[in-house]
């Protein structure tokens, strides 16, 4: 372990961490979990449909997946999977019967289609995919910035079923000259003036069959917080584009120039998505795929273990290539043995690992570092953007072992 | 996105006629969702001279969001922190804050967070 690991470990373990939220196998409502970084208690709360989560705000209704959760396989059970939403006119009532998404804008025929008219549309499928916040593991960053204080707790991987939207747009008849898609969902802000949340894709993206509209999510109705009773699944990519609750979808034949594609979810417009800590990038792009991740889910950080073979499993994700291998470090990175990949359900999924370490008595970092058919990897030492997104750092989980 | 508002209004209107449908078919009730109600209070100003801008948080900030919204934010990081926050919420999420009142709100996150 290096001396910094070392100071992190006895800081941890002298904050009673190892108490913290991953360390608690079921949580309970009313209980608090403090998340490691300054202001990380959160409330315990259990929301209709939901389990206790840690509650990051009540309004809007933001909810982080307590990490242990990753620990019970590759799909994210509905009443465990994070929440997230921009502006707190949300609805509390929806009659599924009565509703419609409307599909306008630059199209032969606009359109609007009753769940009912979407299931009957060609194509009808079900992926396992990966959600997961722009801004998932935000209060991790050093030095820190506004915003969501996540740990790694916003995200989840379930078996969406929908159709593509491809069908839907098939359907409505997109014309010559179209080159993005909007979407917009029921939820609203606060204030008339206060900008809606609407998100785009180009018109390639968005014909090319692996974009959904879902109404299904492993094999039940979509859970209310996760956009009942239709979203957007678009795999691979960041969850600010998977609009909830969504109910308009506009062809348009310019660049759309909403507030949340020109000037919110954008990253430095670079290879690493990065700048030097505490400064600007010069040009930014809007966030588009995930880079590659991998986590511990069986050990928390500042756990005892029993000196000898220790046992690790954990999760894996990209933005889509799938993941080609998973390495594990017992010695801070020094060195590096390759993991045993799990089922595979699909290159947009979580992919389970498992794997071995000997460990002496005494303090150890384990590492944890993927990589994806593409090749994309991940860095040693934490990148930083301004915003606070697409963190990916190899993990470091201590333990003492006895 | 203004051409998709006569589209929400005739959902919006769809919605609102389901309960008389209701009541001359099968037609199943609205699904509807209780959100549980906000705790969380903002800190009390730590002197006098903050106190008015703990009186202008509570009376406006909650508009739009809960108090934990602030309080989950990381600690210490000083006024200039603060008072780009303060400005954030007026200029971009249009927060119908005068001046005088958001340089109150932000000199009280400042010493209070």
């Amino acid at each position: 372990m290096t001396d910094r690991g070392r100071r992190d470990f006895m800081r941890l373990t002298a904050l009673g961490t190892i108490a913290a939220v991953g360390g608690v196998p079921r949580a309970r409502a009313g209980d608090t979990a403090t998340l490691p970084f300054g202001n990380g208690a959160r409330p315990l709360v259990a929301y209709p449909g939901k389990r206790p989560l840690l509650q990051m705000t009540a309004r809007p209704p933001q909810l982080e997946t307590p990490f242990a959760v990753f620990d019970e396989g590759a799909i994210t059970s509905n009443d465990a999977f994070f929440v997230r939403y921009h502006l707190a006119d949300i609805p509390t009532e929806i009659d599924p019967q009565a509703f419609r998404v409307a599909v306008t804008g630059h199209v032969e025929r606009p359109v609007e289609l009753s769940l009912a008219d979407l299931k009957a549309l060609p194509g009808q499928t079900e992926i396992v995919a990966v959600n997961q916040c722009s801004g998932n593991s935000r209060g991790f960053f050093e030095p820190r910035m506004a915003g969501g204080q996540l740990a790694n707790g916003a995200m989840g991987c379930a078996r969406w079923t929908g159709v593509p939207l491809k069908s839907v747009l098939d359907r409505a008849g997109v014309k010559a000259g179209a080159v993005q898609v909007a979407f917009n969902g029921l939820d609203r802000p606060v204030l008339p003036e206060t900008p809606d949340f609407a998100k785009a894709l180009s018109l390639d993206q968005a014909g090319d069959g692996q974009v959904l509209l879902a109404w299904g999510m492993n094999g039940a109705d979509l859970p209310w917080l996760n956009g009942y009773p239709l979203r957007l699944v678009v795999p691979g990519y960041y969850g600010t584009y998977w609009v909830k609750h969504l109910d308009t979808i506009t062809v348009l034949d310019k660049p759309f120039d909403g507030f949340w594609m020109k000037s919110a979810y954008r990253i430095p417009d670079n290879s690493c998505a990065c700048t030097e800590p505490g400064k600007a990038p010069d040009k930014t792009v809007p966030i588009g795929r995930f880079n590659v991740r991998s986590f511990v889910t069986n050990l928390t950080d500042g756990a005892q273990v029993k000196a000898g073979r220790v046992d690790l499993r954990g999760i894996a994700f990209d933005g889509g290539s799938g993941i080609k291998s998973v390495a594990v470090s017992g010695d801070d990175g020094r060195s590096w043995i390759e993991a045993a990949l799990g089922q595979d359900l699909g290159r947009y999924a979580f992919r389970t690992w498992t794997a071995a370490v000997e460990l002496a008595p005494g303090t150890h970092a384990l590492r944890v570092r993927a990589t994806g058919n593409d090749g994309g990897t991940q860095p040693m030492e934490p990148r930083w953007n301004p915003a606070g997104y697409m963190r990916n750092v190899v993990e470091t989980t201590r333990v003492r072992a006895t | 996105m203004s051409s998709t508002r006569p589209l929400r209004a005739s959902i919006v209107a769809a919605l609102a006629l389901a309960p008389a449908l209701a009541a001359t078919s099968a037609r199943a009730a609205p699904d509807t969702y209780t959100l549980p109600e906000p705790t969380a209070q903002f800190r009390p100003a730590p002197d006098a001279a903050h106190a008015a801008g703990f009186q202008a948080a509570q009376e406006t900030c909650m508009t739009c969001h809960s108090a934990d919204y602030v309080a989950m934010q990381p600690p210490k990081k000083g006024q200039a922190f603060w008072d780009a926050e303060v400005a954030k919420m007026i200029k971009v999420y249009r927060a119908p804050i005068a001046e005088e009142q958001a340089r109150a709100i932000a000199a009280y996150l400042g010493a209070t967070y």
